[in-house]
This record gives C-alpha cells, structure tokens and sequence, in this order.
C-alpha cells in the first residue's frame, strides 16, 4: 500500500534525552516532514536540552514556539511547562491548560492532538518512560488511520511507557532507535 | 468577526479528501474523515449556542485547545457527543457556568518563570518609580497569584503606594478568588522558591498569614488592586496604562483575534508604556510589531517607541 506522511511525532520521558540523541543523530539532514517532540522536562528547564542534542543532529532542534511557521525537517520541542498542539492547518498551538498524567508537556496531548490534524498521514512514535502517558494518544492515532512504532522495550531505559503503548494500541512496529530512524527515513522518503 | 472564512472551513471539512489509499480501505478511511469533521462541526455548534445566547464569544480561540477542553467537559458530563452538550447548556445554566469554567481556567502560580520577575524588577522597576502615579493592568489574571506577585514587587521597590493595579478576567469565579486573596498552602514552597529566584530578598512569609492550609495575603497588598470582569473578545479599551501584563493568555487566540486584542493594549498604553507577554508568546507576527521595541527577548518585555514614523 502506497502513502505519503506528513508529519511524526515523538514522546520521550525518563531516559528520554540519550534516546532522542540516537534517534536524532540517525535522521539525515534531508529528513522530508516536520518532527514534534514532547520530552517530560521541569519547567525551569533552559536551553541546555536543545544544545545539546543539536550537537549530533543534522536537523535543526528548537522549542516551539507560539504562532510558529512549520517548516519540514525542523525538529520542534515542547517547551518546558507548556503543552504542545498541533492544530487542522498543521500549525502548532501552546497551552498551560492543567497537567496531563503528571505531566506539562503531555505525550497525550501531542498525539491526540496531531492524531486529529494529520489522520493517517501521521507516524508516531513512543520511546522510553517511566508512566503511561502516550498511550491514549497511540490509541487515538490508530483510529485516525496512522502509524504507530514503539521503541522495544528490552532496549529501553525505562521500559514502562513503551510497554504501556504496546498493551493499549495496535501498533506497527516494536524495535531499537537505529531501526526507528532508519523506518522513519523509509516511511517519508519521497 | 469573519463569518464567511469560518463557513468555508467548515464546509471544506465535510468534502472527502482525495486519498492515496487503495479501494479496499477507502471507505474507511472516509468514515475516519467524516468522523472528524463532524467533530469540528460539533465544536462550531456549540460554540455558536454559547455565543447566542450567552455572549461569550470563542469562535476565535486557537481549535486545538478549545476542542480538548471541551472534551474534557465532555467527559465529566457523560455525553457520547459534543453535539449533546449544546441542550444541556442552553436549558441548564448551571451547567454552562460548568462549561466556562473548563473553557477559561488557567493555571498559575506566584512569581511563576521567575526570571521574567527578576527582569521586572531590573529593567522596569526602576522606570516605573520616575512616575508620581502608576497603572497597570494585568489582562488574564485567572485567580490573582501574579497580581499578588506583582503587588509585592511594587512594595519592595517602596511604589505601591502610588500604583493602582487594574486585574481583570472573564471568568467570575476565578476574579472571587483573586479578590478575596486567599490559597492553599500546599503550593508554598514552589512559590517561596520562585519568589527568591526572581530576585526577593525576605521572606515570602513576610506578606501572608497562614492559617492551617490556608493562607491569607495583607490587606495592604490589595488596597491598590481592582478586579474586574472584562473580555478581552468583545469589551474595549482600559486607560493608559504604563505597564501591561498579559502572558499565556494570546496563546489560546487564533491570529485574528490576536491582533484585536495587541491594538486594544496600544490604544490602552501610554508612549513609553511597557508590554509583557509569555515566554514563548511574541509581539513579532502582530500589526503593532513596528511601534515597539524590545526590552528582553528571553522574558517577552516590550516598550512603546515615543516617536512613531
């Protein structure tokens, strides 16, 4: 079956920093759609996250912003304390609405979020945690029609939370983060 | 309001994109789209309802929030569909005061990003205190945790005698909760936290008394402040202000409605006057960009140019 993807979003919690600097490191530079991450973080958190995983990428890293411009091949963070929405026109919203299984940014929000706006030209992917947060989100992107891809959890740090996705949602596929990268490449290759 | 392009949204959701997919799983895939637009057409409904006949206009919010809370009110309401809560709230007001409360709640906490309070206090204090008299106004003030904070900002700089502090929102409840300036406890040491991170040299404890889980905030600190109800949708312009305060509100507006409400604190703010945003909010994409300068990027504070070309 022959689609194209718009999008992927990624949800990262405990142990989540060294996942993404792998997953990140292994996306080439002409990586074809934008990426959203919502990785846990405090909300005192600085930029010291975005430096360094853009140190191994080739992909420009940032936090979000309000209002915006989405551009392909950006990664865009969650920034501390604020959740992350993609709205129908694929541009990102912000809010600090009350906190999501624990947690502001929520995985959740993300993925339901972009689960709506994208339907099923989007992937999705759930990495290491601690808690489940992620796993209504992967439910709702199967019903919209998307991909969901789990990091195997014997390669995880924290194994809970791609677990938690593994139990909840259909998935598409269970693997480390070199064969992430490569998948995610394959998907969206033009 | 623009009625026309919201109509054409509307609509172009309900025809069937074109789809990459094979035959066999085209009707699925439709019946995932209808799924979805009916939802949107479900929020546009209700929305509308709220407006006719309440007065409070969201149909300008940013969808992907609104949408959420509403689900949320969804939930707790027992509804299989949204389209349901639009009888429950006309007949039972009880219940739309329900609604707005999920629609319009927003956390807070004292001196929250206390850096932007640090910067406060450096760069805009010391302006403030070359004038006899001061007006602020902090639009969104959800249930006053800042005002307070800014209240004791104003004290420590020895100026809160002679600043009045203009605190509104759109939601009643949340301005009863300003006003009577009592919170729970329970959040104290984050707030004592952030009260010494912003720059607070005392002690937080110095402008409370504690009650059990209870803490109540001097008398002193509210003597300048007023709370009022104001809809920053549909309601006007608010004196010259000096300082405006304004943060995580504009996110939840769409870009239209943005717009609206950065004329409406220009035409509230006097030459020099200071603007405050939140930390990942910009005055960058708005009509007024031009006739401001910048404070602090990092913090969002911007200053009315005196001289406009």
């Amino acid at each position: 079956m022959e689609r194209t993807f718009s999008a992927v979003v990624i949800g990262a919690s405990a142990g989540g920093i060294e996942a993404l600097d792998i997953l990140f490191s292994a996306l080439n530079k002409d990586f074809s759609v934008p990426v959203f991450v919502v990785k846990h973080i405090d909300a005192g958190v600085n930029n010291g996250i975005i430096d360094y995983l853009s140190k191994s990428s080739a992909l420009p890293i940032s936090f979000s912003d309000d209002q915006e411009l989405v551009e392909n091949g950006h990664i865009y963070m969650a920034p501390p304390g604020y959740h992350m929405l993609i709205e129908d026109d694929h541009s990102i919203s912000l809010s600090v609405d009350r906190k999501i299984t624990y947690s502001r940014p929520s995985i959740d929000v993300l993925f339901e979020s972009a689960a709506d706006a994208f339907s099923s030209r989007l992937i999705g992917v759930v990495l290491t945690g601690a808690n489940r947060d992620g796993s209504a989100g992967a439910q709702r992107i199967k019903q919209r029609g998307g991909v969901v891809l789990v990091q195997e959890p014997t390669t995880a740090e924290y194994d809970v939370m791609p677990k938690a996705a593994i139990a909840d949602a259909d998935v598409d596929g269970v693997m480390d983060l070199l064969a992430l990268a490569d998948r995610l490449t394959e998907l969206t290759g033009q | 309001m623009n009625d026309k392009s919201e109509q054409t949204t509307v609509q172009s959701g309900l025809i069937k994109p074109s789809s990459d997919e094979s035959e066999a799983s085209f009707d699925e895939a439709s019946e995932r789209d209808d799924a979805k637009s009916l939802e949107t057409l479900e929020v546009r409904l209700l929305l509308d309802a709220v407006k006719q006949y309440y007065g409070y206009d969201f149909l300008n919010y940013a969808p992907a929030s609104i949408k959420r809370r509403i689900q949320e009110f969804q939930k707790e309401a027992g509804c299989h569909h949204i389209a349901e809560l639009i009888s429950l709230i006309l007949h039972d007001e009880a219940m739309f005061g329900k609604l707005l409360r999920y629609m319009s709640v927003i956390v807070t906490e004292m001196f929250r990003d206390p850096p932007f309070f640090l910067k406060l206090r450096e760069e805009v204090i010391p302006w403030l205190k070359t004038w006899p008299f001061i007006k602020i106004w902090h639009a969104g003030c959800a249930t006053g945790e800042e005002v307070y904070s800014m209240a004791i900002l104003l004290e420590e700089a020895g100026i809160l005698d002679r600043a009045q502090i203009y605190a509104t929102d759109l939601n009643e409840e949340s301005l009863q909760i300003a006003r009577r300036g009592i919170y729970h406890a329970d959040t104290l040491p984050l707030h004592e936290e952030n009260y010494t991170k912003s720059g607070g040299s005392g002690s937080l404890s110095q402008y409370y008394r504690q009650r059990y889980s209870s803490l109540k905030f001097h008398r002193r600190l509210s003597e300048n402040m007023t709370f009022a109800s104001h809809n920053l949708v549909t309601d006007g312009v608010f004196g010259e202000m000096h300082l405006i305060i304004c943060r995580n509100v504009l996110i939840y507006f769409n870009r239209d409605l943005k717009n609206r409400v950065f004329n409406l604190f220009n035409d509230s703010m006097c030459l020099k006057g200071v603007l405050c945003l939140g930390s990942r909010e910009s005055i960058r994409f708005a009509d007024i960009d031009s006739l401001y300068e910048t404070v602090d990027a990092h913090q969002k504070i911007y200053r009315k140019k005196t001289v406009v070309k």
